[in-house]
């Protein structure tokens, strides 16, 4: 076993460990072979899994995009444009270049798990046929996510994880060479306006600078440009 | 399993280890330089975001409550750095923080250190800049601290601003090499004396040598290229005296676990980490405001839309660097460049901040962006856990690790925070024409660029883990040379006073090494640019 496998082992064992303790703590938890296997309704018309719906849905949460087609669940249309999942956050979670794609099923279960619970604490009644986080409404998966990242969550650091590659995903194109991203209209790197490169694929700013005096320096600044 | 000797081992090559190296060599030692990141050049500097491009050079280490940016590659942080670089102010050596007393060695004030900020600033080179050099981004601070009664500085950069094409991609090192990182001085002036710099290689261990002559063994692994957390090999090297630069997230680490072979280490060690005080906000500015209220346009008729262009960090105000003023209120306030890695942080006026839809606007308007970065006066509040069984810390992904060291900001510290949050959204929000919030400390913790302090220097053994030579207390010819060894936030970028610490520390290492019948004298020359 290779030291990179033994550690990926200690991640799962990490998200295993919270996911037995949300168990031990009244939380029905859909079973992980159930979440990764069964499809429902038109997501199944889609070819979603119930993994790649969930993380979609968290991704939509972060930041949302309107729907792909009518009758989209996993993304909640709180708005017209892109959205992380546009952007391609799933090609990024299983990219070759991330060790995050084995985790994926896992965290899609735990994430589900915490909607179970969100729903039985807050009385929300979820549909059968999708899993429990994208049957949520957007107000309710955001007030769910926003306690995923509150300080003291347990399984916080997956959460910032999941974070920060949905980040990737919609503002660095993170699977594409900037310069082809840019120049296919990646919908995030468009969305910021991130300007395109030289002809020859490099970025140069000829033009960059006011170019005159904008405030007066601090009197005690020494030669070299330093405070004193 | 290899076995070798040399006479310096360097563990690490960004400033703390690329200088002594570079004056041991020009002196006539056999230098080692063992650095765990690969060795990239100018043409493979890629101006691209794609994972598998710069995050083989530069890692995101997540530690509870702080999360730290470090470079990883021949060159260390001078490869990825934004290369601002400017003298510590007087009184950032006389702070006494939490002690009641002085934090830095008697032996050392602004003064005392001038001469050796002086020969960095030749060596590297540095260069003073004026308005014409300074970004669209560093001209709206200016304008706006101006027409808050303030000055504003432009800042000083190690870089040839000749060569400069204002791609802004420091952070994927230079690929006009226009940033004077270490890999155009003291590395290429040490190997033109001889020194061996091998990249990949880890140092996971230290402790005494077995072999005559020598103080110290290290144990290495030499990592995968493709895989950093993958071992290809392992290896020994036997020296007479070490400098251990593997920078103030690397070093301590390294420290921990040889506690036992070194037959204990100082109490210090990994304590009274520092993130510089470093605080990141961002400015969602009004463009019409940037025309009525501050009289700016560009050539190309737009006000400001000036994020993405031009260097990282070209203006500054020094106006709350009053020597007078009480510890905790005193702060440099810069304006800075991330890329758009860094937009999950930014935050929008009300719940969620940092995402749902309103998150999703303030992106739409990246552009008008206005970041910023406070380096205040934090407490050296963070502290180590024990160490990973290797490596600095767990590799998640390449580019992505989960670190062993904690942070909690003391009140002092937030105090500090919330004094240089008043004075931005005094100097940014006047008359409306920007609203400014800090970085969410939701997904990262608080963020920093600039870690320090956690093998510090000192005159006191509890406070404190080197003399004030660098020397490791009760480990003769083990020094501490990196950011770890500067002992409290200094209010500026902190590269330039490293650098200057590390040419100070050279006599004694010199001194050390011909005490182990290294033949090798001090007073080389400058590493010619
Ligand atoms: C994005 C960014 C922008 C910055 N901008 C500025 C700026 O504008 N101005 C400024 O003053 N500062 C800036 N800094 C900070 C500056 O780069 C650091 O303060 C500086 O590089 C620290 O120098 P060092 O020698 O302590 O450590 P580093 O430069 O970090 O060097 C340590 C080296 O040791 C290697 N290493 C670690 N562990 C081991 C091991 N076990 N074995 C072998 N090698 C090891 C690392 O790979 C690294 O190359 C910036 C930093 C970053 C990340």
């Amino acid at each position: 076993m290779t030291s990179r496998d033994m550690r990926r082992r200690d991640v799962v064992t990490a998200l295993t460990a919270t996911l037995t303790a949300l168990a031990a703590g009244q939380v029905i938890r859909p079973g992980a072979a159930d979440a990764l296997g069964s499809t429902g309704g038109r997501a199944e018309a889609a070819g979603e899994s119930w993994t790649t719906q969930t993380l979609e849905a968290f991704a939509d949460t972060l930041i949302p995009g309107q729907r792909r087609y009518p009758g989209d669940l996993a993304v909640a249309g709180a708005v017209t444009g892109p959205g992380a999942v546009q952007a391609g956050v799933v090609d990024v979670l299983t990219s070759p270049d991330l060790p995050l794609a084995p985790l994926l099923p896992e965290i899609a279960a735990l994430l589900d798990a915490r909607a179970v619970a969100y729903a039985l604490d807050h009385l929300v009644l979820l549909p059968v046929t999708s899993p429990p986080f994208v049957g949520l409404s957007f107000a309710q998966r955001t007030d769910l996510v926003a306690g995923l990242f509150r300080p003291g969550t347990p399984d916080r650091p997956v959460w910032q994880i999941l974070g920060l590659v949905t980040g990737l995903a919609f503002d660095t194109a993170a699977t594409l060479d900037t310069a082809q991203a840019v120049a296919a209209a990646h919908p995030g790197l468009a969305w910021l306006h991130f300007p395109p490169p030289d002809a020859d694929g490099l970025w140069r700013f000829p033009q960059f600078s006011y170019g005159r005096a904008l405030a007066d320096t601090h009197p005690a600044t020494t030669a070299s440009g330093s405070p004193a | 399993m290899s076995e070798e000797t040399t006479d310096v081992l360097v563990i690490g090559s960004g400033f703390g280890g690329a200088i002594p190296a570079y004056h041991l060599a020009a002196g006539g030692a056999r230098v080692t330089v063992l650095e765990r990141g690969p060795r990239l050049a100018a043409e493979d500097f890629a101006h691209s975001m794609r994972l598998g491009t710069y995050n083989r050079i530069v890692d995101v280490i997540q530690g509870d409550g702080i999360s730290v940016v470090a470079g990883n590659c021949v060159g260390g942080g001078s490869v990825v750095y934004f290369a601002a670089s400017l003298r510590a102010p007087a009184f950032a050596f006389e702070r006494s923080g939490s002690l009641g007393r002085r934090i830095w060695p008697a032996a050392l004030t602004r003064a005392a250190l001038d001469p050796w900020y002086e020969r960095v600033e030749e060596a590297l080179p540095v260069a003073r800049t004026g308005w014409q050099d300074v970004s669209y981004a560093g001209g709206v601070l200016a304008a706006a601290c101006r027409r808050s009664g303030h000055t504003c500085n432009p800042v000083p950069v190690a870089v040839d601003t000749g060569r400069c094409t204002n791609c802004n991609w420091m952070l994927s090192g230079c690929r006009f090499d226009a940033k004077r990182s270490m890999l155009l001085n003291y590395l290429p002036g040490a190997e033109a004396h001889g020194a061996v710099i091998r990249p990949l290689h880890e140092v996971q261990l230290l402790g005494p040598s077995t072999e005559s002559g020598y103080r110290y063994a290290a144990a290495y692994t030499v990592l995968d290229p493709g895989d950093y957390s993958c071992t290809a090999e392992v290896g020994v090297i036997h020296a007479k005296v070490v400098v251990l630069a593997a920078g103030a997230v690397g070093s301590p680490v390294i420290l921990q676990r040889s506690a036992l072979p070194l037959g204990g280490i100082p109490p210090a060690v990994g304590r009274y980490f520092s993130g510089n005080g470093d605080r990141v906000s961002v400015a969602d500015v009004d463009e019409t405001k940037v025309r009525t209220l501050l009289g700016l346009s560009r050539p190309d008729g737009a006000a400001y839309e000036g994020l993405p262009i031009g260097r990282p960090i070209t203006a500054a105000t020094y106006d709350y660097l009053d020597p007078a003023a009480p510890e905790y209120s005193r702060f440099m306030l810069q304006q800075i460049y991330f890329p758009p890695l860094t937009n999950l942080l930014a935050r929008t006026a009300s719940a969620p901040d940092w995402f749902g839809v309103a998150k999703r606007s303030l992106r739409g308007r990246w552009p008008s962006w206005l970041t910023l970065l406070a380096m205040t006066e934090d407490d050296n509040e963070g502290t180590f856990g024990p160490p990973p069984l290797t490596g600095g810390f767990l590799r998640l992904a390449p580019g992505l690790g989960r670190g062993t060291m904690a942070y909690h900001p003391t009140a002092r510290t937030r105090g500090g925070w919330n004094t240089a949050d008043d004075a931005l959204r005094a100097i940014l929000e006047k008359d409306g024409l920007a609203q400014v919030r800090p970085w969410s400390e939701d997904v990262a913790g608080t963020v920093t660029a600039h870690p320090i302090g956690s093998v510090r220097i000192g005159d006191d053994p509890a406070g404190s883990a080197l003399s004030d030579t660098h020397e490791l207390r009760g480990h003769t010819g083990l020094f501490v040379t990196d950011g770890s060894a500067v002992p409290a936030s200094l209010t500026v970028n902190p590269s330039l006073t490293i650098a200057a610490l590390a040419e100070r520390a050279v006599p004694a290492i010199v001194f050390r090494a011909r005490e182990a019948a290294v033949d090798v004298t001090y007073g080389a020359p400058l590493p010619r640019p």
